[in-house]
């Protein structure tokens, strides 16, 4: 009796968080994947079970080169905001010693990330642009003649904008469970004569491995699934799949839109159902 | 105190660099809204004026940003209120593991790591195919909720797991009540964190593109509103917007950690009986 009695109380406890699931999550997708097989006029779409839209997305070698360029994107985006994340992580958590002066740090690191992240986009801008800081910099120090248009609206400005929106999606779960490390493990290594580089190959890495998975879902699913970014600061030049999916709705072709979406999300679950392989995320928390 | 490894400085040149490389754009929009009124999008400034902010106030060119910043706002404040709400719900729902704990836990992670766009059109779709009207406090709440509810369950399992259950036992053979268990002991136990979790609600509502784009109805909130501007308008006046905006999460991060701030204060003066007589 009692048994059963958790288990209801559980249920009318979690009650409100089923039902935003099964209304805005479960069923936006199940009406995703039924609308992908939908048909559309120029006006209007209509109900079918047709394979046109995947037919057509597989026949594409747009779609080929759009999926190379966010696995691109998430992969540089990933191997960037790691090697950042986890130095800037390593420092705070191991390097300063009062956990005052590590609190602070910490917020200074996480503040930004409250601002709106258009508004951290535009603010790239003066910068790389055309007669930007950096431009302007580098002509009166005699490095360059004339302004690098690549600066600007090109692969390396957006990925610049990624690692500026999503490192500190690494930098706290990579420092959350560096603080957890049992620092006699550390003076163990060192006692047995490991050099700081061997402890933090054998001693720190394998055990942050946890916050590093958790940190790579993160960044890999916000790149991928990104249209924004892309768009604002390739300056509508570049494309990954989000802008593929935003192109259709902006031009009402849902059903193609769905369809491209239902892709994205199993490339999406894939990539994630890997990584989980790795880390038992419930027991990380 | 032993003397620091060189690599000390040279993590901490690093660290210095990524403050920099955070905070170096934000400051530099910050200086360029105060551009001059002949002033451009970039530097060298053309004298110093409040002129765009001024120019922001008087909303001609620039549409309706004081009714987006409204809905906005208000749309942050019911998006935090839930998600505080139903977090702590399910948050000790989950310690009692019940059955069908586990799929509940993964369809909560698949809500935050799925594309956002996706969301924005699926909800639009059976919105539009039911015949409801899209509109921001409909179908844009319930899109925004399922990108800050796993954030406020993620931080309420972290919340639990460190929780030391014989506080709960102790008030239990005192002879509370589940309900005054909650009410007396866990929940000011778990006060500090519940404004983390609000402040997640209401930033991450407040700062949301994707997942209110398709759902937002005719009415756009702040950030829709901004990315608007981006596309049509070219002078620093989309700098002012930008300044102002940041210096208001500011403010509210500000107000949250003087929260947490009080919180613990009263918690340590006011915390334990101990050695004051019965």
């Amino acid at each position: 009796m009692r048994l059963t009695n958790r288990h209801l109380l559980g249920w009318l406890e979690a009650a409100p968080l089923t039902l935003v699931l099964l209304a805005f999550l479960a069923a936006p997708i199940a009406m995703i994947v039924i609308v992908s097989f939908w048909g559309a006029t120029e006006f209007s779409i209509y109900p079918a079970f047709q394979f046109d839209n995947y037919e057509f997305l597989f026949s594409s070698p747009v779609t080929y080169r759009v999926f190379g360029a966010t696995l691109k994107y998430a992969f540089v985006t990933w191997a960037l905001t790691l090697s950042i994340g986890f130095t800037v992580a390593y420092f705070l958590a191991f390097h300063i010693r009062s956990q005052t002066v590590q609190i602070a740090l910490f917020l200074v690191c996480t503040i930004p990330f409250w601002t709106s992240n258009i508004i951290r986009m535009i603010s790239w801008i003066p910068f790389l642009g055309r007669n930007g800081i950096a431009n302007q910099t580098l002509i009166s120090w005699g490095v360059i003649d004339a302004p690098l248009e690549w600066l600007l609206y090109s692969d390396f400005s957006v990925i610049l904008a990624f690692v500026h929106l999503y490192t500190l999606f690494m930098v706290v779960p990579i420092f959350n469970t560096m603080m957890r490390i049992d620092r006699s493990l550390l003076e163990a290594a060192r006692d047995n004569g490991a050099s700081g580089f061997q402890t933090l190959r054998h001693v720190i890495l394998p055990l942050t491995k946890p916050g590093i998975m958790i940190g790579t879902i993160f960044v890999v699913t916000l790149v991928m699934g990104d249209f924004i970014t892309v768009r604002f600061m390739s300056g509508s030049q570049r494309a990954n799949v989000g802008r593929l999916i935003s192109n259709d709705i902006g031009l009402l072709q849902y059903p193609s839109a769905a369809a491209t979406a239902v892709v994205l999300l199993c490339t999406v679950l894939i990539v994630i159902a890997i990584l989980l392989r790795f880390v038992n995320i419930r027991k990380e928390l | 105190m032993d003397r620091r490894p060189r690599s000390f400085y040279v993590l901490a040149a690093v660290f210095g660099l990524f403050v920099l490389f955070l905070y170096g754009p934000i400051l530099t929009i910050g200086i360029l809204s105060f551009q001059g009124p002949q002033g451009g999008l970039t530097f060298p400034m053309n004298g110093v004026s409040l002129h765009w902010f001024r120019d922001l106030f008087q909303e001609q060119a620039v549409g309706d940003i004081w009714g987006a910043f409204r809905r906005s706002f208000g749309l942050g404040l019911m998006v935090m209120v839930t998600t505080v709400v139903i977090s702590v719900m399910a948050g000790l729902a989950f310690r009692k593991r019940f059955a069908g704990s586990g799929v509940l836990f993964y369809a909560a992670i698949t809500s935050l790591v799925i594309p956002s766009i996706l969301i924005s059109l699926g909800v639009g779709l059976i919105f539009n195919q039911l015949g409801l009207k899209i509109h921001w406090a409909t179908s844009g709440f319930g899109a925004q909720l399922t990108w800050t509810l796993p954030f406020g369950l993620l931080i309420m399992f972290a919340v639990f797991n460190r929780f030391d259950r014989s506080y709960e036992e102790a008030a239990r053979d005192q002879g509370a009540s589940a309900w005054q268990t909650i009410r007396h002991v866990v929940l000011p136990i778990i006060a500090p964190s519940l404004i983390g979790v609000a402040l997640f609600g209401f930033t991450l509502s407040y700062d949301e593109f994707a997942r209110t784009l398709l759902t937002a109805g005719s009415y756009n909130t702040l950030p829709l509103e901004i990315f608007g501007m981006t596309t049509n308008v070219t002078t620093p006046v989309i700098y002012a917007l930008g300044t102002l905006t940041t210096a208001f999460s500011f403010a509210v991060i500000a107000l949250c950690l003087l929260g947490v701030w009080i919180v613990s204060r009263r918690r340590a003066r006011l915390g334990s009986d101990a050695g004051k007589g019965v």
